[in-house]
């Protein structure tokens, strides 16, 4: 039987009473031995910050998820509101190289304006040989690669979102 | 490499188009350079578990958050998460949120001139059974102005967030209401192409579910991306 999906909608401007998480920024606690923070801010196309967005992180299967447990987090899975400025910060820690691909979390863009979600992924500037092999940032044109790479800040990586414009981010087809 | 399986892209006109110029907030930011065709791998086919752990007793039942009973029109909204196989998507979490009976939302942005319900959050959430099946009791939304054009209104709408089994089949989307006299008039509906596609965002009266002198039931099936190596499978037996 072949069913055809249901449309996507915009979560317009009202998702954080339905889908901000109090602990939702915290893939792993914040005493975990190795934790990042990887933050940024999401930007429109004349340059404003986008401050009614949700990104949400993926960075699938790891031995070392415990989470997901009763009174523990999110098995993988970040989640944060942007502020008023257009930010958001996820806490984590640094997937392992998985499937031949280089060190990546999958993000999702959700926000008024986008009827449907944008995907995105981190990669990270210290594994410049695993991101030299990988399938995917090959796909991509040596000029828009770097939208895809983190930069390195003193507690972890800094990854801006560019819905549009001249730096837009790059943005792939699930 | 294995086969692995992935998840089918859905046909052209199911989803709206990022640009969608008659809902002006699409204008700056929709990205301008095509998408990338990203090929499934296990970051896609995976997705993070969700269930019971997350929920309360009361999340979904939207009428019984507080002391007090809210305002408006109680109503059962029930339906089964399914793929695009018409197999059920179990154990799986539903987000839903929406404005009370008078079209406003408890949300700090929120301030046209009607009224918050000190009894209504207006936010639920479940766990599909193993049947794909989910319920919830709430209060029927009221429609509410917005600024994209002149004397702009908004269908009466519920927002619904699943998950499914994997990142590919992640969607957020908007139940409405059978009849709604305001779809003519919404760029934000109209901006799904296919007329059919259009329609399974309706909601269907369903009175075999209403429950007599109490609430009215709307039976809403949501349909996320199914398996593209199906065919192959069932070639092998």
């Amino acid at each position: 039987m072949r069913l055809g999906e249901t449309p996507s909608q915009t979560v317009g401007p009202y998702l954080t009473i339905g889908l901000a998480w109090d602990e939702g920024a915290y893939v792993v606690p914040e005493d975990t031995a190795g934790a990042v923070w990887i933050s940024g801010t999401v930007y429109d196309g004349a340059g404003d910050t986008v401050s009614d967005a949700l990104i949400e992180t993926w960075q699938g299967p790891d031995v070392h998820w415990t989470r997901g447990v009763p009174g523990g987090g999110f098995a993988g899975f970040g989640r944060c509101p942007t502020d008023g400025g257009g930010r958001y910060r996820i806490l984590t820690r640094l997937p392992e190289p998985v499937d031949g691909q280089a060190p990546h979390l999958d993000v999702s863009v959700f926000a008024r304006g986008l009827l449907d979600r944008v995907v995105t992924r981190v990669y990270f500037p210290d594994h410049e040989l695993a991101n030299g092999g990988d399938p995917v940032l090959a796909s991509v044109s040596d000029e828009r690669r770097r939208t895809l790479l983190a930069r390195q800040t003193p507690d972890g990586y800094a990854f801006d979102i560019r819905l549009q414009g001249a730096d837009e981010t790059v943005f792939f087809d699930v | 490499m294995t086969e692995v399986p992935a998840y089918r892209r859905p046909a052209a006109g199911t989803h709206p188009p990022l640009n969608t110029p008659a809902y002006r907030s699409t204008a700056l930011r929709h990205p301008t350079r095509p998408l990338i065709l990203l090929p499934q791998r296990l970051t896609e086919l995976t997705g993070p578990v969700l269930g019971e752990t997350l929920l309360s007793p009361t999340d979904n039942d939207l009428t019984r958050q507080y002391d007090g009973e809210p305002q408006g029109q109680r109503i059962i909204v029930h339906g089964r998460v399914l793929d695009g196989d018409g197999h059920p998507v179990a154990r799986s979490l539903i987000e839903i949120w929406q404005a009370n009976a008078g079209g406003r939302y408890r949300h700090a942005a929120d301030s046209w001139p009607s009224p918050l319900d000190p009894y209504f959050d207006g936010v639920g959430r479940t766990v599909t059974d193993d049947e794909g099946r989910y319920e919830f009791v709430t209060i029927k939304p009221g429609p509410y102005p917005w600024g994209n054009h002149a004397n702009a209104w908004r269908p009466a709408h519920i927002h619904f967030s699943l998950f499914g089994r994997a990142f590919a089949q992640r969607l957020v989307t908007q139940m409405y209401f059978p009849d709604d006299p305001l779809f003519t008039h919404d760029p934000i509906f109209n901006a799904v192409p296919d007329e059919a596609a259009r329609r399974r965002m309706v909601a269907a009266l369903d009175m075999e579910r209403t429950a007599p002198r109490w609430a009215l039931a709307f039976r809403f099936d949501v349909v996320l991306r199914g398996n593209a190596a199906t065919p192959f499978e069932e070639v092998r037996g």
